[in-house]
């Protein structure tokens, strides 16, 4: 193998893969066989974490950066003056195995750009996935991308092979899609999706029934959107991905906050700054609504169809309904503590717990590590509560942000600092 | 009061409790005799023979009350090395043996449960590092070696992760800080506790012949994968706290 040729195109494919948000190796299934490689954990494992603050935990690359497709979000479009490239199946097998043996990786990553048609493309992944799995005896995790328009048989072979498949919707809207990759169509991507998502129900189902039955996309499907490219707003994104969630079982959705590459006059200008700050929003309500029981049309109203900046939703949906409030800790349900500002997934179960045993106090909630400071508005104790004369202040907003910084201030302000 | 010295080992803390029920001491410290300076006087101290058959009681007797996890909260609180490590472990089992119906480890409004808490978390979350943050290097004889230097001992926690993860490599991971390790042979991993501390010193000198390219690889796709559009070192080192990077190739 020539090291120095190897070297030029993993980072060539690696800096062109690396716009793909999801890295996530978790929920995979795959028990090591005896003398074999590796082992996917279903809380998947990130091995380090770039300077940009984004975890590792699978090698992401492109089998190749060659693309017949023009679409103007993407550096890879083919009218880009840039380096191509192409891993050969061997040496991003080879890169795989290595990695993963000196406990770099999770498992692999693999995209592609599209060269010749979407089932060329589609059948060299799978090639690779199949190595890696008959070969290699390699039990890691491999997630492969869903090439937009490939057949039927080859979507088959690569959930057998494969823990995830994803299919990048791209851009949130359809009209935003026409203008930007006008040679795409969502059917071509919705296609593949839907025969995955077929093909994990009759898994399941057959698994009820019989004891052996070969593994179908284990780990599910993802999707990606780009935020902030075209003028959609948050309600639009939200709605898209409760859609995704409700009606093709999707694992996760993920936003990506445009990153101004081109030069085109479809996009906003190279200037413009990563929005940040909203696709932070933007994952916040994705909890909600995965974790916290929340409901895509409780999230954002029609009448202010954007994610408020200044406060996470949560909060901003407590500030809406505050007749909802005080909740009393003692004897409220799960559910209800869970949308108490300031209280997470982990806090209201221990809270559960701990008041079996003891009549919870305001110290006690400090201990089970809640954020007192924005809680302490919105429960009441048996004992009463001091701080509930705030709930109908009309500055109970500024009261909360009050003397709080947020990580984010400055940094990513999409505010102009002029001094 | 009384001092009951133990050895320090896991079975040495649960005889010593054993034996807290057994001679129905009330005012009572349990103190690892490598550490035991005499601060009290007037304390009596009583002198415990590591007995299995005492430890394994204890533990029998937890674990219908609180399930094999709650015993693993108890290793894990072992393995933390905490200075109050016994302290709390005596006073959450005197909890469990007087409320035998109830998971005395859910009181998250006591003190030493409380405590108990914190130390596992910190624990799990060393040990889900170490899964992470292990880098093996491939050396001439085949094998794949690691050194670590946890805050925590958790070694015997991520044993099986590697065990079950990698079994046909040979690979070697070894505590700096407290002079033992992990050998897989291609059969069993067993820990290995050698005289003196292993020599580290050069060892870079005997790696196979590929493990610098792969390395560089690593470092250059570590790199690569970076937004720099995107870039945040807060984020970063929160993630990645600083005392790791001596372990990290791509941070060399």
């Amino acid at each position: 193998m020539n090291f120095d040729r190897l070297k030029e195109k993993l980072e060539i494919l690696a800096d062109a893969a690396k716009y793909d948000v999801s890295c996530s190796s978790s929920g995979g299934t795959r028990k090591n066989k005896k003398g074999a490689l590796g082992d996917s954990s279903v809380s998947g494992i990130c091995h380090t974490y770039t300077e940009d603050g984004r975890c590792v935990s699978l090698l992401k690359i492109l089998l190749t950066n060659h693309c017949i497709y023009d679409c103007a979000y993407c550096v890879s479009r083919s009218s880009n003056d840039i380096k191509r490239a192409a891993f050969t199946v061997e040496e991003a097998v080879d890169l795989t195995i290595n990695f993963y043996r000196r406990n770099y990786i999770e498992g692999l990553f693999l995209s592609s750009g599209i060269f010749k048609n979407a089932d060329t493309t589609m059948e060299r992944l799978v090639r690779v996935a199949k190595k890696l799995r008959l070969e290699e005896n390699f039990n890691g995790y491999i997630h492969l991308k869903s090439i937009p328009g490939a057949s039927d048989d080859l979507m088959q072979e690569a959930a057998m092979y494969a823990d995830r498949l994803s299919v990048n919707i791209e851009i949130p809207t359809e009209s935003g899609l026409k203008l930007l990759a006008p040679e795409k169509n969502r059917q071509d991507m919705i296609s593949p999706m839907r025969y995955i998502q077929k093909g994990i129900i009759q898994y399941q189902d057959e698994k009820k029934i019989l004891k052996k039955v070969p593994k179908f996309a284990p780990a599910g499907q993802s999707t990606q959107m780009i935020v902030g490219a075209t003028n959609e707003n948050d309600l639009q994104i939200i709605k898209v991905a409760d859609h995704f969630y409700k009606n093709f079982n999707l694992k996760r959705v993920y936003y990506s906050g445009y990153v101004p590459v081109l030069e085109d006059n479809r996009l906003p200008s190279l200037t413009t700054e990563v929005p940040m700050l909203r696709e932070n929003r933007l994952y916040q309500s994705d909890w909600l609504m995965r974790f916290y029981g929340f409901k895509a049309e409780e999230i954002l109203d029609p009448n202010i169809p954007f994610l408020d900046l200044e406060v996470d939703p949560k909060l901003s949906w407590a500030l809406r309904h505050l007749d909802q409030f005080p909740v009393n800790i003692q004897t409220a349900d799960y559910q209800m503590i869970l949308r108490i500002p300031g209280i997470g997934v982990k806090s209201a179960q221990k809270i559960v717990s701990a008041r079996r045993f003891q009549v919870l106090n305001l110290d006690h909630l400090r201990q089970l590590g809640a954020s007192v400071n924005r809680a302490k508005y919105f429960i009441d104790f048996n004992a009463g509560n001091p701080f509930l004369k705030y709930l109908t202040h009309q500055n109970l907003k500024k009261l909360l942000m009050g003397g709080r910084s947020s990580k984010f201030h400055n940094q990513f302000s999409q505010q102009l600092t002029l001094f | 009061m009384t001092t009951l010295l133990y050895d320090g080992s896991f079975d040495g803390l649960f005889t010593a409790i054993f034996e807290v029920f057994e001679y129905r001491y009330r005012d009572v410290e349990i103190v690892n005799r490598e550490r035991f300076h005499q601060k009290n006087i007037f304390a009596e101290t009583h002198e415990v023979i590591t007995q299995t058959d005492k430890s394994e009681r204890v533990l029998k007797k937890l674990e219908q009350n609180l399930g094999k996890q709650g015993v693993h909260k108890f290793l894990k609180v072992f393995l933390s090395e905490d200075s109050e490590l016994e302290k709390v472990i005596l006073s959450a089992i005197k909890q469990s043996v007087k409320n035998p119906d109830k998971n005395i480890l859910e009181n998250y409004t006591d003190t030493n449960i409380m405590k108990i808490s914190k130390i596992c978390k910190s624990v799990d979350r060393e040990s889900h590092r170490m899964t992470a943050f292990v880098r093996f290097e491939k050396m001439q004889d085949d094998i794949f070696f690691s050194k670590i230097d946890p805050d925590f001992n958790v070694l015997p926690l991520i044993r099986k992760h590697f065990s079950d993860r990698y079994q046909d490599q040979k690979w070697m991971i070894y505590d700096l800080r407290r002079n033992y390790g992990i050998l897989y042979d291609l059969e069993t991993s067993d820990f290995f506790y050698p005289e003196e501390k292993l020599e580290i010193k050069n060892y870079q000198d005997k790696f196979h012949d590929e493990e610098k390219n792969y390395q560089t690889l690593w470092q250059r796709y570590f790199t690569k994968t970076n937004i720099v559009e995107r870039k945040n070192l807060r984020l970063h080192v929160q993630h990645v706290p600083k005392r790791y990077w001596k372990y990290l190739t791509e941070k060399w």
